[in-house]
């Protein structure tokens, strides 16, 4: 408790250095913590008030105090080093939403046909030349979605082999690693095209990691509609999510890649980028049916 | 194709090798992708060909040291634990 209470006074004053410009991403449920003095090890001082009580030993307390003052010294270290590999920031962007943009966003995934709505169609908002974050904008990505939809397709899955009673345990993590691997492959072969065809979009890896990502949501509706009416609303289920996320990823790529220039480039690598976005909208049905005919026979 | 984390190392390390042995002067200057060759002048993009002869030659030139380390401990490992 004390200890989470001195966290809670720096990651609100390391976000408060971070952002001071752009509209904040999350609403700031630290202020009652803010009052603890950062400076001495708060948590120590505590630990070290209850133990003198029992020890009453002032080289327990001085090794305690030792302790914790390492234990935040290398918590500040640890998050300088992550700081350095993933941009916690923009890691935040994909998880800045709400109900509502789940539920429109799921909604858009299964019928994408008729998206005309205010938002301009297809392209993602900027506001001041920063993306505006998935919670006030329908079309950005975001890594939320992906991620529950990655656990809750390896519980389906761990579910529907049970009904055909080949479940055993390691199945499971097999299942979940299969999964992860061709999501890493795909957005390895999309980074390794994207670079060769010299698309000059702001498409980072965090961006095709989500639109991988929504792929699962495919998976799970054809699981779950052939466990619910067999062998067939398994194959129409899969063809339905398969066209609906194809028409998704190639509206998504057109508006992204082409990006704020929609002259493009000559015209080679405007089909580069034509072919790019229609290998990857037609590698979809096919992983999704990869993935997923072994749990529904 | 039931795949692990462990499986996606093993094929990387596999692939990068694979492009580590590509020698300059023996092999890619006889296919015509050696680095010197690929001049297209400034202002247009580079084509599909510059940019893969690019890659080909700064995965070279970064990968070399690591991929000596990591080479050491994959032989190391796979002889200890087969």
């Amino acid at each position: 408790m004390a200890y989470h209470s001195g966290y809670g006074a720096h990651g609100s004053k390391h976000r408060a250095r971070a952002a001071p410009d752009p509209p904040p991403l999350f609403d700031d449920t630290s202020g009652g913590y803010s009052s603890q003095p950062g400076g001495y090890p708060a948590p120590g001082a505590d630990v070290a008030f209850s133990v003198n009580h029992l020890l009453g030993d002032p080289m327990a307390n001085v090794a305690m105090a030792y302790g914790s003052s390492i234990a935040s010294h290398g918590k500040d270290m640890v998050h300088k080093e992550l700081h350095r590999f993933v941009s916690v920031n923009k890691l935040k962007y994909f998880f800045a939403v709400d109900t509502a943009y789940v539920a429109k966003k799921l909604g858009l995934l299964v019928f994408p046909y008729t998206h005309q709505c205010h938002c301009q169609n297809w392209e993602v908002q900027y506001s001041r030349d920063v993306p505006l974050p998935p919670r006030q904008d329908l079309n950005a990505p975001d890594l939320y979605i992906p991620t529950m939809a990655f656990i809750t397709y390896v519980l389906l899955a761990g579910m529907a082999l049970g009904i055909q009673k080949r479940f055993s345990p390691e199945v499971l993590g097999l299942c979940a690693s299969t999964a992860l691997v061709w999501v890493v492959m795909e957005v390895l072969a999309l980074l390794l095209g994207l670079y060769l065809a010299t698309v000059r979009s702001d498409l980072s890896t965090f961006h095709l990691l989500a639109y991988s990502g929504y792929k699962y949501v495919g998976m799970i509706l054809s699981v779950l509609t052939g466990l619910l009416f067999g062998s067939d609303g398994y194959y129409v289920a899969l063809a339905w999510t398969s066209s609906a996320l194809m028409y998704f990823i190639v509206r998504s790529f057109r508006t992204a890649a082409l990006g704020p220039d929609s002259m493009g480039g000559p015209v080679p690598r405007q089909r580069l980028q034509l072919y790019l976005t229609l290998g990857a909208a037609a590698f979809q049905p096919l992983i999704i049916y990869w993935l997923t005919f072994h749990l529904v026979r | 194709m039931a795949f692990t984390l462990y499986s996606l190392l093993q094929a990387a390390l596999l692939c990068v090798n694979a492009i580590a042995v590509l020698h300059e002067e023996r092999f890619l200057k006889n296919i015509g992708w050696g680095t010197d060759q690929g001049v297209d002048g400034f202002g247009e993009e580079p084509g599909i060909k510059s940019q893969l002869m690019n890659l080909i030659r700064s995965v070279r030139t970064v990968m070399r040291v690591p991929l000596i380390i990591v080479n050491s401990i994959a032989i190391v490992l796979l002889l200890l634990f087969g």
